[in-house]
């Protein structure tokens, strides 16, 4: 997280105004071998796990043994109905998610660096539910979900209308855990327009103005193409953060009613905790290498855009 | 610029620092272990952590200078996990609680649990339990509170008012639901909240003494991989009636969100007259609703015919010991184990908790008082042929995602035939992963 909201700003800097580039580059005030610890952690406990998964991903692995049975984890996971659900509902889940903290983090951002009264307060009040444990987030919208009790079904009562079961209904409980996955991580999304939106220099609004052009245009034609880094850097981001996206939906609904809100996450969680650590790890390679067939591709495609820009 | 110029350093250091603390609390831990403490780990549930230190401070009090320190883990599968985790990462309580039957049997006792098949107290267990813990002839725990019965637990106030009986087949069962929805009651309790998914699996998994009633060679040839739940009418019952109880609409209205104490309020207050239940919620009702805890009584899942009505019986969880306990503390730990299967140590759980039924432990007596439903449960312990372990207890297959699938059948999001074909297909991998032949 912390990496993310450090490095999101530092790139949008340097993106628009292209001489500052190399000067940062040139001179590093410290040796490579600094980052040698970094180096270890990371190798450690990151790389080397990962390419024995993908060993483990071909056993049946339980808890002293394992056996080599080849492929036979994989067609086992494709062949079972769970994942197809899981599949399909994290790439809803993923685009969904994406989609909606663009739009609504640009507006916010919009918002929050005009001239508006209690700036700073509204800037902390986006960004507070990025700082709330997401399971407790889970758990409280549990409660205000509530079909018969919950406060949201109660506020619609009171108005007349008769409130769905937002997480009991197979058909739409994988939406509700996706809205308040928004509510929770839109604050990022504020966050990395806003530092966007400031870095595009102020000459531009200054002739936008001279030439009298609206609140509109200005959008339209200004911080709308300028705030591309942005733009791609919350797309990935939300997107990777949303394929991958567990502990919210396992708070909120356990993949539940039944398997609809499923998401591969789950499903490979599931594995895991029923024992099945071979079939389990082979989801984990599934996952790992759809996000990386989605994110990559986009990534590239994005940011080759941005620099034909 | 130049507190971004910073940064690479304070995180590099911030690294170091963070992997020495880290090397720090390897090296510590472990030390100054007392060979007359025990650890003891349970899950989480009161009645697990009641009963737990009442055994700890009893068997403590006749032994002196010992201390047994109870320590928790999750319920379900998270508990699973734990158990798991630490078993093969070596680092298990020195006693530790679980479940018997086809669970004990993932946990791969011939290299992870000490065999306890040469201690007295295993003669004066009673045979229920005793299967429920053998493995390849071995015998690995002492049984942890009571046995317990899956069927209903109903109000008796609310039959009695309507002038209703106990029923004997699925139809009279399905006439008292028509009566009582008449009236205005809820007539079948169902929890499908997050926490309590798997109160959904009692219609299927109660109705076991039924099934073999019909079936006697169910069990053995289901382990074989010659029966299953879809190509057999008696076992796919369970998910018809589920499916049946849905489609007449005898829910409660908030069944899909409901959690299992909700469950229970229901029941003991009377606003709902049938809850699909293991025994071991008598405890909690009297616990919670000591009023009307008379109120509640229990019956088998009735099936199509009433000459074969009987029990599904559920065996305790059992006392485990892992290897990794050692020399003076394995003798600690096998005499806490003794004790447990003692008279005394039935005492000290009866004290605490009202028994869920009968233990399962020669010489344990019932307090002359207990519940109402248990001594609905006892009536069936006291006819021979009434009583029939549930599938779990002498088959270690097990499907993992039977809470999911029932939860559907009882949302009416899928069909029953097609449930049981689900059921099956997930049972397959449970028994590749345990090598099981014909799968």
């Amino acid at each position: 997280m912390a990496t993310v909201i450090h490095s999101a700003p530092a790139g949008q800097a340097s993106a628009p105004p292209a001489p500052e580039r190399p000067r940062r580059r040139a001179k590093s005030q410290y040796p490579y071998w600094f980052y040698l610890p970094a180096g270890v952690v990371y190798g450690v406990l990151f790389l080397v796990p990962t390419v024995i998964a993908f060993y483990f991903s071909l056993t049946r692995w339980g808890l002293f043994s394992q056996e080599f049975i080849g492929f036979d984890n994989f067609v086992q996971f494709f062949r079972e109905r769970a994942l197809v659900t899981g599949l399909k509902n994290s790439l809803i889940y993923g685009v969904l998610t994406s989609a909606l903290k663009v739009v609504l983090g640009l507006l916010f951002a919009v918002m929050l660096t005009s001239q508006i009264i209690a700036r700073g307060w509204l800037r902390s009040v986006v960004f507070f539910p990025v700082l709330v444990s997401t399971i407790g987030v889970g758990i409280t919208f549990v409660v205000l979900m509530d079909p018969q009790e919950g406060l949201i079904n109660e506020a619609l009562a009171l108005v007349g209308i008769d409130g769905p079961g937002w997480l009991t209904d197979p058909d739409l409980a994988l939406y509700s855990v996706a809205l308040v996955d928004v509510w929770k991580g839109v604050g990022l999304a504020t966050v990395i327009y806003i530092a966007g939106i400031v870095s595009i220099p102020r000459d531009y609004f200054e002739a936008a103005a001279m030439d009298g052009a609206g609140a509109w245009q200005r959008f339209r034609n200004i911080i709308l193409p300028l705030a591309r880094p942005a733009t791609v850097t919350v797309i990935i981001l939300s997107l990777i953060g949303g394929l991958r996206s567990f502990d919210l939906i396992w708070a909120m609904t356990r993949g539940g009613p039944g398997f609809s809100s499923d998401v591969i996450a789950s499903v490979i969680y599931k594995q895991y905790q029923a024992g099945f650590w071979g079939l389990s790890t082979a989801g984990n390679v599934i996952l790992f290498l759809a996000v990386a067939l989605i994110v990559v591709p986009l990534f590239w495609a994005l940011n080759r855009k941005q620099v034909e820009m | 610029m130049i507190r971004n110029r910073r940064r690479p350093a304070a995180v590099v250091a911030g690294v170091a620092v963070s992997t020495l603390v880290l090397a720090a609390c390897g090296s510590s831990g472990d030390s100054a272990e007392d060979a007359n403490t025990l650890t003891f780990l349970v899950d989480n549930t009161e009645l697990s952590v009641d009963l737990a230190e009442a055994l700890a401070s009893a068997f403590e009090a006749q032994n002196e200078g010992v201390d047994v320190q109870v320590e928790t883990r999750p319920q379900g599968g998270e508990g699973d996990n734990v158990v798991k985790t630490r078993l093969s990462t070596g680092d298990m309580a020195d006693v530790f609680q679980y479940n018997s039957g086809s669970l004990l049997q993932a946990l791969n006792p011939a290299e992870t649990l000490v065999p306890v098949t040469d201690q007295p107290f295993v003669d004066n267990l009673e045979d229920v339990f005793r299967q429920a813990v053998t493995i390849d002839g071995e015998v690995y725990g002492a049984p942890f509170g009571t046995a317990m019965g899956g069927g209903v637990l109903y109000n008796r106030a609310v039959y009695e008012q309507l002038g209703l009986e106990v029923p004997q087949t699925w139809d009279e069962f399905m006439a008292n639901n028509a009566a009582i929805e008449e009236a205005g009651i809820t007539p079948v309790i169902q929890t499908y909240g997050p926490d309590a998914t798997w109160t959904s699996q009692l219609p299927v998994l109660g109705d076991f003494h039924n099934v073999a009633a019909e079936e006697p060679d169910f069990a053995e040839q289901w382990t074989a991989g010659e029966a299953k739940f879809a190509s057999t009418p008696a076992a796919a019952a369970g998910f018809e009636h589920l499916q049946e109880i849905h489609e007449a609409g005898y829910q409660n209205e908030d069944f899909a969100s409901a959690g299992y104490s909700d469950g229970l309020e229901m029941l003991a207050s009377g606003e709902g007259a049938h809850y699909p239940m293991l025994t071991f919620a008598v405890p909690e009702i009297v616990a919670q609703f000591p009023d009307q805890a008379q109120d509640v009584g229990f019956f088998a899942l009735p099936g199509d015919d009433a000459a074969t009505n009987g029990l599904t019986v559920w065996a305790p969880a059992g006392v485990y010991v892992p290897v990794t306990t050692e020399g003076d503390k394995r003798e600690l730990a096998m005499d806490f184990l003794g004790f447990i299967a003692s008279p005394e140590g039935c005492d000290a759980m009866t004290e605490v908790a009202s028994p869920a039924g009968p233990y399962l432990v020669e010489g344990c007596t019932l307090p002359e008082d207990v519940p109402q439903a248990v001594q609905d449960l006892q009536s069936y312990f006291e006819e021979d042929g009434r009583t029939t372990p549930a599938l779990e207890f002498v088959s270690p297959v097990k499907g993992t995602s039977l809470e999911q699938i029932t939860v559907e059948v009882g949302s009416g999001i899928r069909s029953a035939q097609d449930a049981a074909a689900l059921y099956d297909e997930d049972a397959k991998k449970q028994a590749q992963q345990l090598g099981i032949e014909g799968w």
